[in-house]
């Protein structure tokens, strides 16, 4: 993913198995569970624009592949806690 | 966030990377860094903040609120091999506390550097005794631990 400074709005994707259009509930639900994070599976790999030390590009969760990870989401920038 | 920022170091010599993730756009983690992150942790944040402005990632963790459109507060610990071993999931309103992700990450280091021959009881820290799971110890574990040993 090449960060451009312009106005297109980069965004966050999940990368890695592809979510099928299907229209069958069971199938796509089950789809969905095998997405969700869960302890003891795979974490699901994403590429995301983020800020890093003063600059910008894409972080990719599998480039950190042989080392742990502390991976954190939180509700906003400028919140309280 | 600045908490983790903070302690970093700590993450570093454990050999731990940190990502963190809202919805906000790295243009804004720019801002927030340099305006108000920067002046609690010298230097600023020193990890990738991620920006999940379509709730994509969120959604994968399982930590995406649909009402208000925001990440809850997610924690994972992620091993080498890419699965996951712990999660936290705080509403927004409670912040998390970072030495007890220090303390599982370091059971999880333990554990895994066993082999998995060792398990971890609860409150383990570094130093204290660590279970060996077998038959020998099945209905005895009374005989070497209790919890006041956590």
């Amino acid at each position: 993913m090449e960060e451009g400074v312009g106005c297109a709005r980069v965004t966050s994707e999940v990368t890695g198995e592809e979510p099928t259009s299907t229209t069958e509930t069971v199938l796509s639900e089950r789809k969905e569970s095998a997405m969700t994070a869960r302890v003891g599976q795979k974490a699901p790999d994403f590429t995301a624009p983020a800020y890093y030390r003063g600059g910008f590009g894409p972080v990719k969760l599998s480039d950190f592949a042989g080392k742990w990870v502390l991976l954190c989401f939180y509700p906003g920038d400028f919140t309280f806690v | 966030m600045s908490a983790v920022a903070d302690k970093y170091p700590v993450l570093q010599e454990l050999g731990v990377e940190v990502i963190s993730v809202s919805v906000d756009s790295h243009f804004v983690h720019k801002m927030w860094n340099e305006h108000e992150l920067s002046k609690m942790v010298e230097g600023g944040v020193p990890f990738h903040m991620a920006s999940d402005q379509s709730g994509n990632v969120g959604r994968a963790y399982g930590v995406w609120d649909e009402t208000q459109g925001v990440e809850m507060r997610g924690r994972f610990i992620i091993d080498p091999d890419g699965i996951i071993q712990a999660i936290e999931v705080l509403a927004p309103p409670v912040g998390r506390r970072f030495a007890e992700s220090v303390r599982q990450i370091q059971a999880f280091q333990h554990v895994r550097a066993t082999g998995g021959k060792e398990a971890a009881p609860a409150g383990w820290e570094p130093g204290k005794m660590t279970l060996k799971p077998g038959p020998d110890l099945v209905g005895r574990v009374w005989e070497i631990w209790n919890p006041s040993m956590e």
